[in-house]
């Protein structure tokens, strides 16, 4: 009878799928349309062809529904290595777009307008948003000591998540975006994210709901925050009226400055949420168990979870200064993203301390070291962040690369660094290996991503102080020195160095998922592993 | 009075003061007498838990 109306639904969905492809105003849609009935009717197939085969639990690896259930998590870890190098590769491609505007090729598909939203959608949802999926799933379940609730539902979220990366990816490149920058998801996406998030955090709290142990260990409550806050931003940002239901256009519910704010309170949200802490959880859960040793201050982050809470959501306006935005909010953002400091070095001290007692770990162990340098960034670009929603300092840095530096030293060296870390401890466990294939090569990685964003957040930073200060240069007669065009032709130099720092860093992730690709096949490297006696103290 | 000003002023006064009360609320709590023993016990749920318990 189930398979009955699965197939009746899915049945439906490729009929108005078709339909709606054969309606449709705009390509970007038509696409989305397409693929929507390519999926459909492939799941369709898909479930006639599993109906003969009772008992056999959908599960990847046909594990029957006891202990942790990680077939799901395994998807989640393939699909962040893989969404990262496509992510990366599409910022080296942009970065160089930027130096050599040859590149746009004169196809407006390639165009940097259209490839820019793929490159942070892919980096932040397509990479970070698997890997809060699959360490969410993976942690929830070791720090409740229960299997994931809600069954397959586990496995709607996965592959749901990946059609909405995939809708919006074609979408963006035909030209389909809604122009909201991390956001620029069409109407109908947006709607179907909306499911999916729901189902996320239904899987979610009902694992938390049956867990075993009696208290929320704090990874979980950073998890958490991230999933309901999430949804809460893009409900409200994404409010807008479809001009069609056949295509991507629609009109914000917002207008003027209230749209714009409503933009970066979601847009700086994203930020302090998605990027941080659904990734501080990634961080309570993986150093304390590479470290071996538990968290430095329980209490500590408690405070630090909830002054984080209270105060990130009030600093998007510092996205705004010096606008049509009203200046008591404009100040009301520079306050509260000073005051953020605090809770965010909380999390950064709570995180280094954790190795306090361990420290020769940084020597033998290069997965260590990645989360390490992970958490020094992240304590780097949250000093950075306050110092530039100052309205006298951001009055320099806005509009520049400068801006363009801060988030990449965020993104690569924070979020990048400590899912690399995550990545490394994950897949010898949860393939049964012995240990990686290689921990020179993880060695290798660390080196090339670290030199990579050091090259990439420095050059932004010369760049984005010249620029600035280029922008702002009168003569003794009052007129502007510069025109725009100067400090682009200024800029080429700093811009090859960028580039070149992402290709170092995009190496280091390529040469990431041929190591845990053999790791999964099963082989080991045979090399002299560092040991902690390796060196006697002189 | 206009909606916005109406909620400017309650989100400026009593909403303010609650959550600046909650936050102290929090901090209490955590700083209760008799929680240190029960933090060290939940900082170490990720280092047990390797399989589901019944």
């Amino acid at each position: 009878m189930g398979i009955v109306i699965k197939l009746a639904a899915l049945g439906v969905i490729a009929v108005l799928a078709a339909y709606a492809a054969n309606m449709a105003h705009d390509v970007a849609y038509m696409v989305n349309a397409l693929t929507v009935f390519i999926v459909a009717v492939g799941l369709f197939i898909y479930t006639i062809k599993r109906s003969d085969l009772p008992n056999r639990m959908p599960n990847g690896d046909g594990a029957p529904a006891e202990g942790y259930m990680d077939g799901v998590v395994r998807y989640g870890v393939i699909a962040t290595a893989l969404w990262g190098v496509v992510g990366f590769l599409a910022g080296v491609y942009i970065a160089f777009q930027l130096a050599f505007p040859e590149l746009n090729l004169g196809f407006s598909f390639t165009s940097f307008g259209r490839l820019r939203p793929l490159h942070t959608s892919a980096v932040i949802f397509a990479f970070g948003g698997n890997a809060l999926l699959a360490t969410s799933f993976y942690v929830v379940q070791r720090t409740s000591a229960a299997r994931l609730w809600g069954g397959n539902l586990a496995w709607f979220v996965f592959w749901g998540y990946q059609l909405t990366i995939v809708l919006a990816a074609t979408s963006y490149v035909l030209g389909g975006s809604q122009g909201k920058e991390y956001a620029e998801l069409p109407w109908h996406v947006d709607l179907w994210l909306t499911v999916v998030w729901v189902a996320y955090l239904a899987v979610f709290l009902g694992t938390l709901i049956k867990r075993k142990e009696p208290h929320i260990y704090v990874a979980n409550w950073f998890y958490l925050s991230f999933i309901v806050t999430v949804a809460m931003l893009h409900v409200v940002n994404n409010l807008a009226l479809p001009v069609s239901v056949f295509g991507s256009a629609s009109y914000s519910a917002f207008s003027g400055v209230q749209d714009a704010m409503t933009q970066w309170w979601y847009g700086h949200n994203a930020v302090g949420f998605f990027l941080t802490a659904g990734f501080l959880g990634m961080m309570y859960y993986f150093v304390p168990k590479q470290a071996e040793r538990p968290v430095y201050s329980y209490k500590l982050s408690i405070v630090h979870f909830w002054a984080l809470i209270f105060l990130y959501i009030w600093a998007g306006p510092h996205h705004l200064h010096y606008t049509a935005l009203p200046e008591w909010a404009s100040t009301l953002g520079m306050v509260f993203s000073i005051i953020l400091w605090m809770p965010s070095w909380g999390g950064m001290i709570n995180g280094l301390m954790t190795l306090s007692g361990a420290w020769d770990k940084l020597r033998t162990d290069p997965i260590i070291r990645m989360m390490v340098v992970s958490i020094g960034f992240y304590g780097m670009s949250t000093f950075e962040g306050p110092m530039m929603s100052i309205k006298a300092v951001n009055s320099l840095s806005h509009y520049t690369d400068w801006t363009i530096g801060h988030v990449h030293s965020g993104a690569l060296g924070w979020n990048g660094m400590i899912t690399f870390g995550a990545l490394y401890f994950l897949v010898p466990r949860l393939w049964n290996r012995e240990r990686l294939y290689s921990l020179s090569l993880v060695n290798w990685h660390f080196w090339l991503a670290t030199i990579g964003i050091v090259l990439y957040a420095a050059s932004m930073w010369v760049t984005g102080i010249m620029e600035g200060l280029m922008w702002r240069e009168y003569d003794d007669q009052g007129f502007l020195v510069n025109s725009f065009a100067d400090t682009v032709a200024a800029k080429f130099p700093m811009y090859l160095v960028r580039g070149f720092g992402g290709v170092l860093f995009l190496a280091g992730a390529i040469i990431m998922c041929f190591n845990l690709y053999q790791t999964i096949r099963g082989r080991l490297r045979d090399e002299r592993m560092p040991t902690a006696a390796a060196v006697a103290a002189e | 009075m206009e909606t916005y000003s109406l909620l400017r002023q309650i989100a400026d006064s009593w909403v303010l003061l609650a959550m600046f009360v909650f936050f102290l609320g929090v901090l209490a709590w955590a700083f209760r007498p008799g929680s240190r023993k029960i933090h060290d016990d939940i900082a170490q749920i990720p280092l047990r838990n390797d399989s589901p318990r019944e």
